[in-house]
């Protein structure tokens, strides 16, 4: 059984993967890829469940936080409920949507820019060394040069450092890790496909 | 044609000698050069065994359907050694992500990990969790294991967004040890400001050879680093002939 998973993992990802270098190959690929679709709409349906489990096992063991599990259920089986009777489309759903999960959603964002604030105030006393103290002077440094003052952008700051920091500086140093990230995920994907890893119940 | 004859020979000269290093390096073993958050990491995991404490391996809430997968897979790798050397532990390492796909991997990896240190009777499905759909649901699901499930280690691998900064700060209130690594840009000046020791770039693909994962891990690095002096060569001969007019 274990043999059949890997052989079917390795030949839809040489498939999907030979569909992007030769076009002939393109409509297995794209049949390929509509399988896996299907396959994550259900792994989503498995997710809502998994979800359910796990909070139900928090309550069941009494264990700390468990309020807030119970709370997530309650909710989770309403709306689920009132989902699937009404439809996705109902007045009510999006308001669900719009009145509530965009909302909090929004609230962690305030959240998270406070969190950001702190995280870099606290980042000399954590690690004091060059590269914290670069860090965090060319953070100061685009905050103040993005800053809209009322006489306009700020003298040199604005006008000269912040776009040459941003242009030259940060997009050189985005593209060499992005290029570093490209490289291993290229090696990552190759030992999926020798079957050197195997995340899908392979030993 | 062009184009993905560049594709096909990069792919192909990159599969060669990712086969031609595992087989060199099964021979003679890699020698790694020192990461601190890599060898934090291996160090919270046998700390966490002894002290009975719970390690959380998240894995981000990247899909396997897009480019953000190859680093999902990386964590679910790590996952793999995690799980293996604390399946015997009181508290056995736990898993997060925010993709159902990724879930149900983190699920059969966790598995995979039990049974190859010969407890697989010992495997709970509920250690392999997904905790929200999409980014803030993911890390409000995520939060609440960091709070109240004796946490010892946050190990964030995957593609995480500046949504980890909520993350860490909950780590840092409950003296819980950060060790990040992202794909996404944003994610990693986050971790970068948050953790103890950041991981930057390609060092996420790294870890796994750190922790043993396999030959195929080490061999992957040597690679990375062959195409990576390529790329080196090729940008600068391109600046040159263009400076020089040829191009």
């Amino acid at each position: 059984m274990r043999v059949l998973t890997v052989l079917i993992a390795i030949t839809a990802g040489i498939l999907i993967l030979v569909g992007y270098l030769f076009p002939q190959f393109a409509a297995v690929q794209t049949l390929l890829l509509n399988y896996a679709i299907i396959f994550v709409g259900a792994a989503a349906l498995v997710g809502v469940f998994n979800i359910l489990f796990v909070h139900a096992d928090k309550i069941r063991r009494r264990e700390k936080g468990s309020v807030y599990s119970a709370f997530l259920i309650m909710f989770l089986v309403a709306t689920l409920t009132f989902g699937i009777i009404v439809g996705p489309g109902h007045i009510t759903m999006r308001l669900v949507v719009d009145a509530i999960i965009l909302p909090v959603e929004a609230a962690l964002m305030g959240i998270l820019t406070i969190t950001l604030l702190y995280a870099a105030i606290r980042l000399l006393r954590r690690r004091l060394d060059v590269i914290s103290v670069v860090f965090l002077l060319t953070a100061v440094l685009v905050v103040f040069g993005s800053a809209t003052l009322p006489f306009g952008d700020m003298p040199v700051i604005g006008t000269f450092l912040r776009p040459w920091v941003m242009q030259v500086l940060a997009l050189g140093g985005a593209r060499g890790i992005l290029i570093g990230v490209a490289l291993g995920t290229l090696t990552t994907g190759l030992r999926v496909l020798f079957g050197a890893d195997r995340p899908y119940g392979g030993n | 044609m062009y184009g993905f004859g560049i594709e096909l020979g990069v792919v192909a000269v990159s599969a060669v000698l990712l086969l031609a290093i595992t087989i060199w390096k099964r021979k003679s073993p890699a020698k790694l050069c020192g990461i601190a958050a890599l060898t934090r990491l291996h160090r919270v995991i046998g700390l966490s065994v002894e002290d009975g404490t719970r390690l959380h391996v998240s894995l981000g809430h990247g899909g396997l359907l897009d480019s953000r997968g190859g680093s999902a897979l990386a964590g679910l790798a790590i996952l793999r050694g995690i799980a293996e050397k604390t399946s015997v532990s009181d508290r056995p390492a736990v898993a997060s992500s925010g993709d159902p796909f990724i879930g149900l991997l983190t699920q059969d990896t966790i598995q995979a990990g039990y049974q190859a240190a010969g407890v697989g009777e010992l495997y709970t499905p509920t250690t392999g969790r997904v905790t929200g759909l999409g980014p803030f649901g993911f890390a409000a699901g995520a939060l609440h294991i960091t709070q109240n499930e004796n946490v010892s280690a946050n190990i964030m691998l995957g593609n995480f967004g500046p949504e980890s900064a909520l993350l860490a700060e909950a780590s840092d209130r409950e003296n819980v040890v950060v060790i990040g690594a992202s794909n996404d840009l944003a994610g990693q000046s986050v971790l970068f400001a948050s953790s103890q020791d950041a991981l930057i770039g390609e060092e996420l693909f790294a870890a796994g050879a750190y922790i043993g994962a396999g030959t195929s891990h080490a061999a992957s690095l040597t690679v990375q680093d062959i195409l990576r002096w390529l790329i080196v060569f090729v940008l600068l001969g391109g600046a040159f002939a263009k400076f020089a007019g040829v191009i």
